[in-house]
């Protein structure tokens, strides 16, 4: 089934926040963020902002009904700045205008002292600092201190993954309306409403059931709409508040990317010990996780650093510690991958070093630590593995042996241009790794004519999740996908939602619409047995119509339900799923956290041109655990996207703050994602089809995150292209893989 | 007064003529399916094409709009999404939804129209063609392999055209609504605005502009240099090229000559930015923005280009190897524009070469970029013209490098001492772009390009081999 949107979005007809017809009257807002990534506020002066032409008002936390705070997990942010700022860009205040344009010349005219304190923007630096957001936590399995002494080979070294910008073609942006008694509706392009309704509450002292959030559509997410679209829609809701009047602020993208975290930076420290078999017997590492200036998300991302520390290999011993490190930059937040990826790179070095020390080829090992059925991983959870199924095929089916023999032929001919292929297995857990969370709920009402109209907490934002909820309810009342229609996301109409994250939307919001389709049915049963007179048994609702004892009656959908009217049967349901059988303990640091695991392999070939230090990516050739996939076309969008955003990810994409904390990287002129021309030349996909159970909708397993980290093998596959020029290159395991760095490798001289 | 046809449209608008197209269109005719990204011209989601009648046919070439003043569609057909929409999905739309190509959907309009601008090209259909279309657009969901998939299908569609022109073929086919057939009527019917010599601000393309100083531009008075009949065409004069001042990269990579004289053109075109920018950016706004990396000024530093200035009573000439005083300060007063380009045209038995590396390949500000000419006497360099951006505060001639060159057979050693010397030359810094050390070898290495690709016969283990690197 086709993308139900693909209709409006191709003739430019989907609404998206900045769609949205304003009503006469709206007001614009723009922040006004600090010039600088630390200090004290000595003064503030809006005197000349405040005569600025348009300008209505203009707001600072003084002007906070309930409570200064907008922290998710831990309350540690300020919406607003009182006496210290402490990244560039923080909100210091909001100013209200007649026009954008009026408001961002008189955010110009905004007078701010600040005695500058010192910056810090490397982890490291802030963990020496003992700076950090939560104290640190360690995962454990066995023993790796003894282990290392039975070890034959030992290996150490450091690895480093760079932030990344989620780069949401659509910038972050609210639009609030006063309603009546003191209620706000917000349109809000946001994967997490709850968390906009919950933090409006708090900042305006107001229950939540005033107000109303909104969502149709994101223009992409990717993690940075999660936590972070929360304060411009606070900001629209205060002004709406105290105004009432209709404020809208849609971000220009540089006001974006300079005042909103990105995906984590890390610096780990990994030691990595192998048998004579080359099976990986102890394994520690030390996480550096650069936080930025506030908690956000960060202590969930490095929890599932944790969690996915030994990727898809068994490591009978493993002490893995994870740091969050306070810093002067922009709160850094979820994306797509929360941590795994940082985690999964960390033990991929580890392995690459380990295989060039010892003349082997990475794959070696890769292959025989892989995880099997029945292991434990470090937290407990004992695994259902499809790891050696997914390697398998791709090696035989890709023909892995005679790809390595063409590129070592092609390598030997030529000077100028050197191949290199890696692989890159994955592994990834399925669930909130916050047990509570694992919830949904699903409003599902059918009209007398026959229709149907399906509210969830799923935030569609291009992964396809209203198509996939169309098509859980398509298939159990077997009807056409033409007569349902989904909703738009919203807290009047679904409570207490999730945000729409962790790979687990269509999981956990299919499954509630599958409870109450499924209790819809049943009704519709019972009133299709009453009417024609027969066995609840012999009843089948199919292909619109009705079935007694497989053979169509007279009755159709539109009669059935009709029926159900007039026998005043509730025609509404509202279903609710909670994932069963999940557990946490985090004073112990064990239990099973995940529903389940997504495995694939991933084989990249590289070539790079010796001579200028660029690079092409020839194919990445994947086979990827569906379980049962419900949607191949959009499961492979899932899967060709998050690729190619990974291998961004590892090759071009930047990030640059100065020593001051000043993004540099500030635009799309010199932030730079994947382009046409630059994608891999072929991605080969299979489906692998696993029959066992899982806890997926229809046994499609979540394909969100997981294909993101097979952007990782690009990353180590330049670096055997690199090395296949000059094998004394030292390249430092360090993303992103960028021209300069390759070029550096290539002439990289011990001696120089 | 600006007027021009807005889809099926008739606009007359007295709003400031530096507004841009963009704004136009959302916030004053409400139509939102031109979507905002980045306003630089960066990532395509407000692509529009713009119709110019051309010998009685209408030519569609597709810009960013966040980049384009409304004063340079006057006189023009601007298509936007909802002028291509037909009652069902038009070829190119049902091929996106066909093949998944659409995810969140926020850079999809920009894309179909995009490609809907390809549709009506006159030049025959291919696949590369196809995707060259796209190269502006910046898809953040698909991974961009299922909107390759749409993209050829509808160009193997367009391979049926043959002697059908493409406006006719597009209205068949429904790839354009059947107003498109009546459009050269209406264009015809309005007046071209008087061109006005002031000391107003001045305005070619717009692409570099509208990025610095997005904030104000829009409601100053404007110069609009663009369309000016006496700013365009390219001829040629004996071995002499003339190119007039606001000659648009895309009017110079589809010029006969300039193919004739330089058989990479294309190539190296490629490498510039991307389609609907090279549709407005033109030759003069590369040279007086001067930005140390300026693609076109590097190439014609190379070329020794001399440049017409007038202030509309006196005209000059000047090198634009004399033109860069220091970083972002020309040898040219407010009132002064540049008119035209001249220089020789390469003989067949010159060399001349453009190399770029960027962070990203296409669509991106070089680190380092380089350009040569050398004029050859037997195996004897007669001239060299050697130049490098991103090097330094100004777009570099090489001069002592290039001298260096004259008299010289080419040989290993010889580029190795070339290099020694550039490296003297050049005071590259570090910055967003790279470091000083990764800008130093990057030249070194361009060069080393230049030659290898001149001479194949060079040793290119030798040149590329680690001891020879001048780090």
């Amino acid at each position: 089934m086709k993308n139900i949107d693909s209709f409006t979005h191709t003739r430019g007809e989907s609404i998206y926040l900045d769609d949205i017809p304003t009503t006469i009257g709206t007001l614009y807002g723009v922040v006004f963020g600090s010039p600088i990534a630390h200090g004290k506020i000595k003064s503030l002066v809006l005197t000349d902002a405040e005569a600025s032409e348009g300008v209505v008002r203009i707001f600072t936390h003084l002007d906070i009904p309930g409570i200064n705070q907008i922290g998710g997990i831990i309350p540690d942010e300020p919406l607003m700045a009182e006496d210290e700022v402490h990244f560039n860009g923080m909100p210091i205040a909001f100013v209200v205008a007649t026009s954008t344009e009026a408001a961002t010349l008189a955010c110009k005219k905004i007078k701010v002292e600040i005695e500058p304190l010192p910056v810090i923007t490397d982890p490291r630096v802030a963990r020496a600092n003992n700076s950090l957001i939560v104290p640190p936590r360690t995962f454990k399995i066995g023993d790796s201190k003894n282990a290392f002494q039975d070890c034959k080979y030992i290996f150490e070294g450091l690895a480093e993954t760079n932030g990344q910008e989620h780069l949401y073609i659509e910038t972050q942006g609210a639009y609030a309306l006063p309603a009546e008694n003191n209620a706000i509706k917000v349109y809000s392009s946001t994967q997490g409403p709850t968390a906009v309704q919950r933090h409006m509450a708090d900042v305006l002292g107001i229950p939540m059931h005033r107000i109303e959030v909104d969502v149709t559509r994101l223009g992409g997410g990717f993690g940075g709409k999660e936590d972070q679209a929360t304060s411009w829609a606070v900001f629209c809701g205060l002004a709406t508040f105290l105004l009432k009047k209709p404020v809208k602020y849609a971000l220009h993208r540089m006001e974006d990317m300079r005042m909103t975290g990105k995906r984590n930076p890390y610096s780990s420290d990994f030691k990595i010990g192998l048998d004579e078999n080359l099976k990986i017997i102890a394994y520690e590492a030390i996480f550096h996780q650069n936080a930025g200036a506030s908690a956000d998300l960060s202590p969930a991302v490095l929890e599932r650093t944790l969690f996915h520390t030994t990727n898809t290999y068994y490591v009978p011993n493993v002490t893995a510690t994870a740091y969050s490190c306070r810093t002067n930059l922009p709160p850094n937040t979820a994306f797509r991958g929360f941590g795994g990826p940082q985690g999964m790179f960390v033990i991929e070095a580890a392995i690459a070093k380990a295989a060039e020390s010892l003349g082997v080829a990475a794959d070696v090992i890769q292959e025989r630590n892989l995880l099997q059925t029945g292991n434990e991983l470090p937290f407990g959870q004992i695994v259902q593995s499809e790891a050696s199924p997914c390697w398998e095929k791709a090696t035989s089916l890709y023909d892995v042996e005679n790809m390595k023999m063409e590129i070592a032929a092609f390598n030997n001919t030529n000077s100028v241009y050197k191949k290199g292929l890696s692989f890159m297995p994955i592994c990834f857990g399925i669930s909130f790794t916050k047990t509570p969370m694992n919830q949904a709920r699903a409003l599902v009402h059918i009209y007398t004519d026959g229709s149907v109209n399906i509210s969830t907490g799923a935030v569609e934002m291009g992964q396809g999740v209203n198509t996939k909820m169309i098509q859980v309810a398509s298939t159990i009342f077997s009807i056409p996908a033409s007569l349902i229609k989904l909703n738009t996301t919203n807290t009047y109409r679904i409570a207490n939602t999730s945000p729409s994250a962790a790979s687990a939307t269509a999981d956990l919001n299919g499954r509630a619409v599958e409870v109450a389709c499924n209790a819809l049915k049943e009704r519709l049963v019972e009133v299709a047995a009453d009417t024609l007179k027969c066995d609840k048994g012999d009843i089948e609702i199919k292909n619109e119509g009705v079935f007694v004892k497989g053979e169509l009656s007279s009755m159709n959908w539109k009669a059935l339900i009709m029926a159900g009217y007039l026998k005043r049967i509730s025609l509404s349901e509202h279903g609710h799923y909670a994932t069963p059988g999940l557990h946490f303990d985090m004073t112990k640091e064990k239990g099973h956290p995940f529903a389940y695991h997504v495995f694939g392999t991933a084989i990249t070939t590289v070539t790079v041109d010796c001579i200028r230090g660029i690079y092409d990516i020839d194919s990445v050739k994947l086979v990827h655990d569906f379980g049962s996939s419900m949607n191949p076309l959009i499961d492979k969008g899932q899967i060709e996207g998050g690729l190619v955003q990974g291998i961004g990810w590892m090759t071009m994409e930047e990030i640059v703050f100065d020593a001051d904390g000043r993004l540099r990287s500030n635009a799309l002129s010199t932030y730079k994602v994947p382009d046409i021309y630059s994608v891999p030349k072929n991605i080969d996909l299979h489906f692998l089809e696993t029959d066992n159970d899982n806890l997926a909708i229809f046994k499609s397993k979540a394909v969100g995150e997981p294909p993101l980290m097979y952007g990782i093998g690009t990353f180590f596959a330049l670096r055997n292209a690199i090395k296949a020029f000059n094998p004394n290159s030292d390249v430092a395991f360090a993303a992103p893989m960028t021209p300069e760095k390759v070029l550096l490798g290539l002439y990289h001289s011990k001696n120089g | 007064m600006t007027q021009f046809i807005l889809n099926n449209t008739e606009i007359k608008t007295t709003l400031s003529p530096g507004m841009t197209m963009l704004d136009f269109v959302r916030y004053n005719q409400h139509l939102t399916g031109t979507k905002i990204g980045c306003r630089e011209g960066d990532c395509g989601a407000c692509t529009m094409l713009i119709g110019t009648l051309t010998d009685g046919r209408m030519k569609y070439h597709a810009v960013t709009s966040c980049l384009m003043p409304i004063g340079n569609a006057h006189g023009k057909h601007v298509v936007t999404i909802e002028g291509i929409n037909l009652k069902e999905l038009t070829l190119v739309q049902e091929s996106f939804a066909q093949f998944g190509a659409t995810q969140c959907g926020f850079c999809t309009p920009g894309f179909i129209v995009s490609l809907t601008g390809y549709c009506l090209d006159e030049k025959s259909p291919s696949s590369e063609k196809a995707i060259d279309a796209v190269n502006g657009n910046i898809c953040r969901c698909t991974g961009y392999k299922s909107i390759e998939k749409a993209a050829y299908t509808v160009s193997e569609k367009l391979a049926s055209r043959q002697g059908v022109d493409a406006i006719s073929f597009a209205v068949k086919n429904n790839i354009v609504p059947e107003y498109f057939l009546k459009i050269p009527e209406k264009i015809k019917l309005i007046q071209a605005n008087p061109h006005i010599v002031s000391t107003n601000k001045k305005v070619g393309g717009g692409t570099d502009l509208y990025v610095q100083q997005h904030d104000t531009i829009a409601n100053e008075t404007i110069d609009f240099l663009l369309d000016q009949d006496y700013l365009k065409g390219i001829t040629q004069v004996g071995n002499a090229c003339e190119m007039g001042a606001s000659t648009t990269v895309a009017e110079m990579s589809d010029d006969p000559i300039l193919n004739l004289h330089f058989k990479n053109l294309q190539k190296y075109f490629k490498l510039v930015s991307s389609v609907p920018i090279r549709n407005m950016a033109t030759v003069a706004g590369n040279f007086t923005n001067a930005s140390p990396i300026g693609d076109l000024t590097i190439m014609f530093l190379a070329l020794d280009a001399q440049l017409e200035l007038s202030d509309d009573q006196q005209k000059r000439n000047i090198a634009l190897r004399d033109f860069y005083k220091g970083y972002k300060q020309l040898d040219k007063n407010s009132n002064e524009i540049i008119e035209k380009i001249r220089f020789e045209l390469p003989a067949t038995s010159d060399f001349f070469n453009f190399e770029k590396v960027s962070k990203r390949t296409h669509l991106d500000i070089a680190s380092v970029n380089s350009a040569i000419l050398l004029q050859m006497n037997g195996d004897v360099i007669e001239t060299a013209g050697l130049s490098a951006g991103g090097v330094g505060p100004i777009p570099k001639y090489l001069s002592r490098s290039s001298a260096f060159l004259k008299g010289k057979s080419v040989t290993e050693k010889i580029i190795m001492e070339l290099i020694e010397l550039v490296q003297e030359e050049i005071s590259p810094i570090s910055d967003a772009r790279g470091t000083e050390q990764y800008k130093r070898l990057l030249l070194s290495q361009l060069i080393k390009a230049h030659f290898i690709g001149f001479f194949p016969l060079l040793k290119k283990d030798l040149l590329l081999s680690n001891g020879l690197i001048g780090q």
